[in-house]
């Protein structure tokens, strides 16, 4: 009765060399976790100015990140992923034919990371925004009467005790962000759900490659979670424990 | 001059007003009056709200007894119930709608019992797996969601009930599950907007909506930007919606304010 499952058996199908398709998902899980590390670390960089500018900024600035946010949250990841596409395509080839270059073809992994990255960027700027606003005010008006610097006051106050307000949302905003790179397969960047479709189309063995591609999604997360357990335990290093000790 | 309208507001709400009506009138809308994708896009739309209404309710309905399984199941309950919440969480919601569409849609007809069993007209469309991709989705998420709301409810309420002498049926559903999904409540609404978001994913399965719709016309047309911005206004409009509308759920609740 299982029969139509085991056309061909999951070893051969999924064996490293070309017949097997091991290869080619390996590769593919490879581009999925380089466009989200990059991703990742775009939408933070973006997350950590749009933080600090949404507090601290002047009112313009602040209008502006709201409308970025609100508009990010607010449309479909798709659809923004078909729109910066596009736009960022049409702008640099505008770019580069006003200064007598060649246009290029906006793709493969650095398309796929600024793309991702401007969207995991408004994310961040909340994720970050509340994790500023739990730093007691105490403390940032201490380092100012010490003549800090602003500068100096994020980076020795702000930034280090936030961290530990911060990691449980960042940790959600990676596995949103790997998760997120699948959309590109719609796209059309060979990450690892368009490698999986690939071979499932051409080998017809559609649940394998399925079943296959998901333990590794699968995989990835559960190693997240433990990475990020343990970046959660060093930023509470120093930290009361509740219960614990006590005045 | 104080509160909204502080004069660089009046500035950017002239700069954005300016911008929108560059977009009308310089862009190219002519497709939007072919009766071709003007007759659909109402159909379209209400796709798109369909899906997701229905999967929200129904993904719901299962994500009320996952939750509570997480939260006070039997161990027997509680740890597949917790598997299954991390599968669903740890993988694509694209591959899981590959997963159902291509995989189990490639399977049944291998089936002859299935294939002449009186579902096999609806099974051979793809809306089904559309809907049962997205409600399991959302059962995987929001039963995280009720594990916690469950945990959250003061155990003194439950107490109480029960020295009422309430049975346990009627602690469940006059006090448990009203005050958890109480808590729940804004939760929920971020996640249905979520929930919004990810409906376009059905179009890869050739399932018709206001994603797909748009499609069509830069396939057709070769116009790329103009759907995409419709779209995204479309988007932004029913979010704004969902938004609104659980306000207006939680405005409903009585609680008591200190």
């Amino acid at each position: 009765m299982l029969a139509p499952l085991m056309a061909a058996s999951w070893s051969e199908l999924l064996a490293w060399s070309p017949p097997g398709w091991g290869a080619t998902l390996i590769a593919g899980l490879g581009n999925t976790i380089l466009i989200a590390l990059g991703a990742y670390a775009l939408g933070l960089f973006i997350g950590v100015l749009g933080a600090f500018g949404k507090l601290y900024g002047g009112p313009v600035t602040k209008d502006l990140l709201a409308i970025y946010t609100t508009l990010v949250r607010a449309v479909p990841e798709l659809v923004l992923l078909l729109l910066i596409t596009f736009a960022a395509k049409d702008a640099i080839n505008a770019v580069l034919r006003a200064n007598g270059f060649d246009t290029i073809d906006f793709s493969g992994v650095v398309a796929g990371i600024v793309v991702l990255g401007v969207v995991q960027g408004a994310y961040s700027t909340e994720v970050l925004r509340g994790a500023i606003l739990s730093v007691p005010a105490g403390q940032i008006e201490a380092g100012r009467a010490m003549g800090m610097s602003p500068m100096k006051i994020a980076q020795r106050i702000t930034l280090p005790l936030m961290t530990l307000a911060a990691v449980p949302g960042l940790a959600n905003l990676w596995l949103t962000c790997t998760k997120d790179t699948a959309l590109l397969a719609v796209i059309g960047f060979i990450e690892l759900t368009k490698a999986t479709s690939l071979a499932a189309g051409t080998t017809k063995s559609f649940l394998t490659f399925y079943l296959a591609a998901g333990a590794l999604y699968l995989a990835l997360s559960l190693v997240s979670g433990l990475v990020f357990g343990r970046i959660e335990r060093w930023a509470r290093r120093g930290q009361r424990t509740a219960g614990g000790g006590g005045i | 001059m104080s509160g909204f309208f502080q004069p660089h507001r009046i500035v950017l709400l002239a700069a954005g007003v300016g911008i929108i009506a560059w977009c009308a009138v310089s862009l190219n809308w002519s497709w939007m009056a072919t009766p071709k994708y003007l007759d659909v896009l109402p159909l379209a739309i209400w796709r798109t709200i369909w899906l997701t209404v229905v999967t929200m309710i129904l993904g719901m309905c299962l994500a009320i007894p996952l939750g509570f399984a997480m939260a006070t199941g039997p161990v027997w309950l509680a740890v597949p119930a917790r598997i299954y919440c991390s599968i669903i969480r740890g993988t694509p919601l694209l591959l899981q709608l590959w997963l159902l569409y291509y995989g189990l849609g490639s399977l049944f007809p291998e089936f002859p019992w299935i294939r002449d069993s009186f579902l096999w007209p609806i099974l051979r469309q793809a809306w089904p797996y559309a809907v049962l991709a997205l409600t399991l989705s959302v059962a995987g998420y929001e039963g995280e969601v009720m594990r916690g709301a469950f945990k959250g409810v003061p155990g003194g309420q439950l107490e109480a009930a029960r020295a009422m002498g309430m049975p346990r049926m009627k602690i469940f559903f006059r006090i448990w599950l009203p005050q958890a999904l109480h808590r729940a409540l804004p939760t929920i609404g971020g996640e249905t907007v979520l929930q919004m978001k990810s409906t376009p994913l059905v179009a890869t399965i050739t399932v018709v909506d206001i994603y797909s719709l748009a499609k069509r016309v830069t396939q057709d047309t070769f116009i790329v930007y103009e759907p995409l911005l419709l779209l995204a206004l479309v988007y932004m409009i029913l979010a704004g919606m969902i938004v609104l509308l659980f306000k207006w759920f939680e405005a409903q609740i009585p609680a008591r304010t200190a």
